[in-house]
């Protein structure tokens, strides 16, 4: 019955992404039409998964029926009416945990993202344009750091210094930052020896508008593309971090702590601390349709049709 | 020619796909070939040319389709024919010759397992027989060192070599027919000479057919026995090639023969002082030094055309003018006044006064910026145009290169045409308004009809703005069009310098006289008698 009924979600939900998608192409400003009008099923699917995660995320205390940290009932209860899939071991709601913990995960997932990209990708350009000394050092230090596994890297900063969302977030930002740095430069080499870059040089213009106007708009795709697959992988280093109990730190609701704290009601054939991970799975394979697409524009194919 | 037909296609249809749709590349050609008979294929870039060469293959290119019409090579029907029969065929009784042989060999193999490759695979030759066999055809095709170069990876022998080892290649299994794409379009005039000769000395002692495809009419006279012109997929005339450079028919082949005539006002001699000044330069690319002792002047109002090979340090002239290279010695001076040798030291009216047109529109255009941005920034940069100003400065800019602006501005370079696309690099040299433009080969990417188009534009310009052009070429031709002063340089010296009238006159330095000689002329017998007169001199 619960396969039949998992199935039946997956259909419903590639149908409605469809529905959605042609509302969109209607309602879209025309620039935008040809684009939707190539974007597959999965990458609409993707995209509808995305909006709902941060709707639940921003709205979270309005549809989470009790408090994300208040002990509401008795220990491991099973799912009923009122507590729609039972409590943990403390006796907190579940369902009202896993909304919170989409806002605590993928809010602090995004945010480290986000750090990682603007400070891996501008260095990273910044090296490849200017070349020199600066290049080597930095790409050595940044070698030099991707030596250490990343995990274990980040690990033990994290036990110096200690674990806030704050730090979680520097943390995993600077480890994530020396991979996008590595990608940014590399996909900028290609672009800095043009000769529209050299134009721009002999103008007369400074690093930061090469960068901003000249180097980003070209390299974007790519780097839009990683940005999606770093997105993933945080969300995943997130997680293991919670499970070892170095990442987000109780009360806070987040996926992964979850998975750990109710890890013993799988013994008893209870699905429910499978379901955030499920949560965690099906956010990764949503953000990765969406990259896939762009990836696809990115490479150039869509732009030769047109 | 009375020969046996060889290859015979008839009102042939190709189409390539454009999004949804299918255009049609070729619109019912015909074409026959002979036994030992070189057909020469002329049109501009999109006319099909290419296409026709592969189609004579049974090949259409990925996106395309062969719609309509019949091909059939030696009696067999190559549309119907099976990849199986048209894989048996290719390389061995049809070969092809790319227009970039650095790009067509494999980098990591020698030329010889290259050569080999086919002749082995189709069973016509033993290994040890195909490397004796090479021998022998380089040796014809006169490579240096037959013995040995084909035991050297393609990076380690010159453009012209690898174009003559990529012929020989496809001279292999001694083919009955060879489409040669461009072969030479790459290549200086010297070693273009020698390729040519090669290729028809081959052609005829192997009694192989040919077809050759080019843009260049006078590179087509010596080698084709007859000429067929494409302009938009359809053939416009076709005839021997003698009687057609002696009576074109259709109005749109006297239009090519006229490209040639377009030549720039005489000037007179300057009277002003010297706008920009290259001052005893030498200059070198790390420890290798690439220039000696380079000096010539640039006046306002005049062309200076710059003229050497490949490696004769014509374009490091030009980054040592911008700054992008510091010379080891020398100086440059504009407008009497030292500039700084590094152009991050140079101040931002240095920089304006001297712009740059690059030889590949492609690369020199950002292709994520509208035209909106590319010519409106030095107009916002360098004169502080703002709003509505910059606007119709933006609209000016585009009205001068003879593009309506109310339909470009806001295009994006790849909705452009190749000689579209290298206006746009002029206006935004023009937006800066220079007093000094640098033209880096603007033409040598473009075919000859476009070409024209954009030296009349310079000289327009030129005439208006009163512009000093620094002309970068290897291309006689366009330095008899549109220069007034030219420098002959050769390994990084100049060779000769003066006016167009001085340099051109008799009697040249050697290596001029080299040069000018090696310019093909559309005549027919001009290849034989240069090779003549050079074996009688030597």
């Amino acid at each position: 019955m619960g396969w039949l009924f998992l199935a039946f979600g997956i259909v419903a939900a590639f149908g409605l992404a469809a529905l959605l998608r042609r509302a969109a192409m209607q309602l879209a400003p025309t620039e935008w039409r040809s684009a939707l009008a190539d974007m597959p099923l999965t990458a609409a699917f993707g995209l509808m998964v995305i909006a709902i995660y941060i709707f639940v995320a921003s709205a979270a205390p309005l549809l989470a029926p009790f408090p994300e940290r208040e002990v509401v009932g008795s220990q491991f209860q099973p799912w009923s009416l009122q507590h729609w899939l039972g409590t943990d071991r403390l006796g907190r709601d579940m369902a009202s945990r896993l909304i919170y913990g989409a806002r605590n995960t993928v809010g602090i997932a995004f945010a480290t993202t986000a750090l990682a990209f603007i400070v891996g990708s501008l260095l990273g350009l910044w090296a490849a344009l200017r070349g020199g000394w600066l290049d080597q050092t930095l790409s050595r230090f940044v070698d030099a750091l991707m030596a250490i596994p990343s995990l274990i890297f980040s690990l033990l900063l994290l036990t110096i210094f200690g674990t806030s969302v704050l730090t979680l977030i520097l943390v995993i930002a600077a480890v994530d930052a020396t991979r996008v740095y590595r990608i940014a430069r590399s996909v900028a080499q290609g672009i800095v020896v043009m000769d529209y870059i050299e134009a721009a040089r002999l103008r007369g213009e400074g690093s930061w508008y090469l960068i901003r106007r000249e180097i980003l708009p070209n390299a974007l795709a790519p780097l839009v593309a990683e940005f999606g697959l770093r997105f993933c992988f945080v969300f995943l280093t997130i997680s293991s971090l919670s499970f070892l109990g170095l990442g987000i730190q109780p009360p806070l609701a987040d996926w992964g702590s979850m998975v750990r704290e109710n890890a013993t009601l799988i013994t008893f054939g209870d699905i429910t601390p499978l379901l955030p991970a499920g949560a965690i799975a099906l956010l990764t394979v949503a953000v990765n349709f969406v990259v896939d697409w762009q990836l696809y524009r990115a490479s150039g194919l869509k732009e030769q049709a047109g | 020619m009375t020969g046996e037909v060889l290859l015979e296609i008839r009102n042939l249809v190709i189409e390539g796909r454009a999004g949804e749709e299918w255009l049609r590349i070729l619109r019912g050609v015909n074409l026959t070939l002979h036994r030992g008979e070189v057909v020469g294929l002329i049109g501009e870039s999109g006319a099909g040319k290419s296409t026709l060469g592969l189609a004579a293959m049974g090949f259409a290119r990925d996106g395309c389709r062969i719609s309509a019409g019949s091909i059939r090579f030696d009696g067999i029907d190559l549309r119907m024919a099976s990849e199986r029969v048209k894989r048996g065929l290719r390389g061995k009784r049809i070969a092809y010759v790319a227009q970039s042989a650095a790009a067509s060999f494999n980098p990591s193999h020698k030329l010889i397992d290259q050569y080999a490759e086919a002749p082995v695979t189709h069973g016509v030759m033993s290994r040890a027989q195909a490397e004796k066999d090479a021998v022998a055809i380089y040796t014809r095709l006169r490579l240096p060192n037959p013995e040995e170069i084909g035991f050297r990876y393609p990076h380690q022998v010159s453009g012209g070599q690898l174009q003559r080892a990529m012929t020989a290649m496809a001279m292999a299994c001694r083919p009955d027919l060879i489409i040669f794409d461009e072969p030479t379009t790459a290549l200086d005039v010297t070693t273009q000479i020698e390729v040519l000769a090669a290729i028809r000395d081959a052609v005829r002692a192997f009694d192989t057919a040919a077809i050759y495809i080019t843009h260049d009419l006078a590179v087509v006279a010596q080698m084709a026995d007859r000429i067929t012109i494409l302009l938009r997929g359809e053939e416009v005339e076709e005839n021997d090639t003698r009687a057609m450079l002696a009576a074109p028919r259709a109005a749109y082949t006297k239009t090519l023969w006229a490209v040639r005539r377009f030549q720039r006002a005489d000037q007179p001699p300057p009277r002003e002082a010297p706008l920009l000044s290259v001052r005893n330069v030498s200059a070198a690319y790390g420890k290798k030094p690439v220039l000696h002792d380079v000096s010539f002047d640039l006046y306002p109002g005049r062309t200076l055309a710059v003229v050497g090979e490949s490696g004769s340090g014509k374009s490091t002239v030009a980054r040592v003018i911008t700054g992008l290279l510091p010379p080891s010695e020398g100086e440059i001076t504009l407008e009497g006044a030292s500039l700084p040798p590094d152009y991050r030291a140079r101040t931002r009216d240095q920089l304006r006064q001297c712009q740059m047109i690059y030889q590949m529109a492609d690369t020199a255009l950002n292709p994520k910026l509208t035209l909106r941005q590319i010519i409106g920034r030095p107009a916002a940069m360098y004169l502080g145009l703002r709003g509505r100003a910059l606007e119709a400065r933006t609209r000016a800019l585009l009205e001068m290169i003879e593009l309506d602006p109310g339909s470009f501005i806001d295009r994006l370079p790849s909705e452009l045409s190749g000689g579209q696309k290298q206006r746009i690099g002029i206006a935004r040299a023009l937006a800066a308004e220079p007093k000094v433009i640098i033209c880096d080969e603007v033409t040598s990417a473009l075919d000859q009809i476009v070409q024209e188009g954009i030296l009349r534009l310079l000289d327009k310009l030129q005439s208006e703005l009163g512009l000093a052009y620094m002309f970068i070429t290897h291309d006689l031709a366009t330095v008899r069009a549109i220069a007034d002063d030219v420098v002959v340089m050769q390994h990084g010296r100049v060779v000769e310098q003066g006016t167009k009238a001085e340099v051109f006159a008799p009697p040249h330095e050697p290596y001029t006289e080299l040069l000018l000689s090696s310019v093909p002329r559309m005549d027919p017998d001009w290849l034989t008698n240069l090779l003549a007169e050079r074996a009688a001199t030597d």
